[in-house]
């Protein structure tokens, strides 16, 4: 086996071999996963060393398909989005060499979840205005404060925590980024119930929680740096996660529906579903397109215009789903208060109608969004700001 | 489906640049707008610079007939710089509708095409289809000319024909026409532009970077080109080039209104700040930008697919031709909206592209026209 991986061939080879060393129907799952982060397999634009290769992004696929094609086990990825869509990224790029022989093996292999503590009743969009303090004891922090709308914290055992460690400097200023160990005194976990009726998302409560030093992640006061690298690869992942066939999002309910009730139809809502079909259809090779971007090595600002799209198209698409519906648009599968369990979009059109509309909220709203791509990407002048330059224990609140 | 490769490559970033060079030398919005106050509102000039010079009109003719043998990727993309710049030269209907209608009558064995292909491959010759600019592909075929017979002392295989077109895009600079005409069967036939009885009445036209004319043809003397099936599909696939490319141009549009609003609100201050920080501009703004990212892989698509021969072809059409000219018309009006007062004079170049981005999305088949076509591509079917 060569030292070296540089192009597509190589790679696969190198998949290969493993492959032919390992029989993955007779490999103990446990064994051939930890043998694939051992090889740099796991995950190739990982270091060298942390289950990757330190190769470009796009040849993922090349190791994804041969293993796939080998019948190798399933990783089941979904179930740690967040420790895999941001928790990762953001180790690599500001982890310790510790943190990251810690973190990213069990959190590849998912038997370690992450979830994400950074939103709070008091601050939402504003996010920098947080007010979890995280306060220097010894070796460590004590953190105290309540962080909301996190998902998957009631099965985590890491949370990416963003929390104010200095409140005399301005806002952006004072913040520490931190993993938190949500198995640690003083974190208790609490179901948030939405209106969907299912709780998908967790209010998480810390008291006096005490954080080691060694799990504070980039320098004290850079959280907010830290953070951009988790908020970015958060919009790409809710943007488009893959390479979505035609019809597979929202406008594929809508379609079948359609084509299922000939007696429903009418022009009106015939104009609505042509002009949904050929957004949705449009904003996929957007999302197509944004990949093919990403594997030439230029990624660009297009993340933030498909997570636009997709939730406004999600909205109207699942609207339009209620009054195809007619009368059974009118029922709902049931209110009882349960954990989300995934894949709650095949529940119906009441549960995709109500779901939808947190889509331009989760992950920064859409006018948050618009912000974002008028300032750094237009380049527009930012909106004068009353928190600008003011230490945060003064702003007004 | 979509192995397209929806990027653009290196050529068709280099002839882009050239033209971008070529066109904000020779085609400034003082040029342009100040061509459509004279009598010759086509740049014959700048015309013959880019058929000729760069080679644009020979860009889809294959090498053997003496064209470049480039496909529609590079095409849509010289087709994002005209529309960038309204600039008011024939290369729709000569380098993309009149070059599809004829590859595709070679392609059914017709020398006549051929020949005439080479003589516009090195821009000898400017050619114009004679169909109403709101013809769509696989619409209601156009069919105000009628064959005539002949005349005593016609040779052989001239035809005479009679009847009027309206609202013809590109004719007025062209040396030869391109006319569809019903007969037993239908054919279509080619036209000297010196012909007797061919005349050409310039259109007051709400876009004058490309203004339409009448054509009327009386006993005027023809050469068949094709016939039957192979005349219905010549012509269709000029009008399916033509909202393809018109997509391309309308995407440039689009994305130079926003780049010159985007510019201006950064410039412009009222209330002590530029009105560019205000977040009911940013968010219009951010709005457009996010519009005109969905069109562009539209027509990126488009473009591939013709270019390739994919059989998604009809539906990647339909989606590049409606989402780009809804794309280049809300570019369009949110430029004068966001240029303020000065976006409505007839001095700032707003409203060319007003007027050229809502001609365009008309042209070739409207925007709704081209999703209606999508319920039988796709199996959504009218009630």
């Amino acid at each position: 086996m060569s030292d070296t991986v540089s192009t597509e061939a190589e790679l696969r080879e190198r998949v290969l071999e493993f492959l032919d060393q390992r029989d993955p129907a007779t490999t103990p799952r446990g064994d051939f996963l930890n043998a694939r982060f051992d090889a740099g397999l796991a995950v190739v634009h990982y270091p060298v060393g942390h289950g990757g290769l330190g190769l470009r992004r796009s040849l993922q696929a090349v190791v994804t398909g041969e293993f796939a094609k080998a019948g190798a086990p399933e990783l089941g990825p979904f179930r740690n989005v967040i420790g895999l869509g941001m928790a990762a990224p953001t180790i690599i790029a500001f982890g310790t060499e510790e943190q990251k022989s810690r973190w990213l093996r069990p959190l590849w292999l998912a038997e370690e979840i992450w979830c994400q503590l950074f939103s709070e009743p008091g601050a939402g969009s504003d996010l920098a205005g947080l007010g979890t303090r995280a306060v220097r004891d010894g070796d460590g922090w004590v953190v105290t404060g309540q962080k909301v709308w996190t998902s998957l914290a009631h099965q985590a055992r890491w949370g990416l925590l963003l929390a104010r460690t200095d409140p005399d400097v301005p806002k952006h200023a004072g913040l520490t980024y931190f993993g938190c160990d949500m198995t640690a005194p003083g974190v208790e976990v609490r179901p948030l119930r939405q209106l969907t009726g299912e709780a998908e998302f967790n209010e998480v409560f810390l008291t006096e929680v005490r954080i080691p030093d060694t799990d504070r992640i980039g320098e004290v006061g850079a959280g907010w740096r830290v953070a951009q690298t988790t908020l970015m690869n958060e919009r790409v992942s809710i943007g488009n996660a893959r390479s979505a066939p035609r019809e597979e999002s929202a406008i594929g309910f809508a379609a079948a529906a359609w084509r299922r009730h000939p007696e429903r139809r009418t022009p009106g809502l015939h104009q609505r579903l042509l002009q949904l079909w050929a957004d949705a259809e449009v904003a996929r090779l957007a999302g197509e397109r944004l990949r093919q971007q990403i594997a030439a090595g230029e990624p660009g600002p297009e993340g933030s215009a498909a997570k636009l799209t997709y939730a406004r198209l999600n909205q109207e698409i699942s609207a339009f789903e209620v009054e195809l519906a007619g009368a059974d648009g009118l029922l709902y599968d049931d209110w009882t208060m349960r954990r989300a369990t995934g894949g709650g979009y095949a529940r119906g059109t009441g549960f995709r109608y109500l779901r939808s509309r947190g889509n331009s909220i989760e992950g920064g709203t859409s006018e948050i969004l618009r912000n974002i791509i008028a300032e750094r990407v237009l380049g527009l002048p930012a909106e004068p700001r009353a928190d600008k330059d003011v230490p945060w224990k003064d702003v007004p609140r | 489906m979509t192995a397209a490769d929806l990027l653009y490559s290196d050529t068709e970033r280099e002839l882009a640049a050239a033209l971008a060079d070529l066109l904000a030398e020779r085609a400034a919005p003082d040029d342009v707008l100040a061509r459509t106050e004279k009598t010759e509102t086509y740049d014959t000039e700048l015309w013959r610079a880019v058929a000729a010079d760069i080679g644009l009109a020979g860009l889809l003719i294959p090498e053997p007939l003496g064209g470049a043998g480039a496909s529609y990727r590079e095409l849509a993309a010289a087709a994002e710089q005209f529309g960038a710049s309204v600039a008011p030269i024939p290369y729709l209907g000569s380098a993309a509708v009149a070059t599809a209608a004829l590859l595709s009558a070679v392609k059914a064995g017709s020398p006549a095409a051929a020949d005439l292909l080479r003589r516009m491959a090195d821009a000898t010759v400017t050619v114009a289809l004679a169909v109403e600019f709101p013809a769509r592909t696989g619409g209601r075929r156009p069919a105000a000319v009628r064959v005539a017979g002949t005349q005593p002392g016609d040779g052989a295989g001239i035809t005479r024909l009679r009847g009027t077109v309206k609202s013809v895009a590109d004719a007025l600079p062209a040396e030869v026409l391109l006319v569809p005409a019903e007969g037993v069967p239908y054919c279509l036939y080619l036209v000297e532009g010196t012909a007797p009885g061919l005349h050409r009445t310039p259109l007051v036209s709400l876009d004058m970077t490309r203004q339409l004319c009448e054509v009327s043809l009386d006993g005027t003397p023809a050469r068949q080109l094709a016939i039957g099936d192979a005349a219905a599909e010549a012509v269709d696939a000029g009008l399916t080039a033509g909202a393809v490319v018109i997509a391309a141009e309308q995407l440039g549009l689009a994305q130079r209104c926003l780049d010159m609003t985007v510019a201006y609100v950064k410039e412009r201050r009222q209330f002590a700040r530029p009105v560019g920080s205000f977040q009911a501009l940013k968010h219009r703004l951010a709005d457009l930008w996010t519009t005109i990212t969905m069109a562009r892989a539209a027509s990126r698509y488009a473009a591939s697919c013709l270019a390739s021969g994919d059989p998604d072809a009809p539906v990647a059409v339909a989606l590049a031709k409606s989402a780009c000219c809804d794309a280049a018309v809300t570019a369009a009006q949110e430029c004068v909206q966001l240029h303020g007062g000065i976006g409505f004079t007839w001095e700032h170049p707003a409203h060319l592209y007003l007027k050229r981005a809502k001609v365009s999305s008309i042209a070739f088949g409207t925007p709704g026209e081209h999703r209606a076509a999508l319920a039988n591509l796709v199996n959504l079917p009218a009630p």
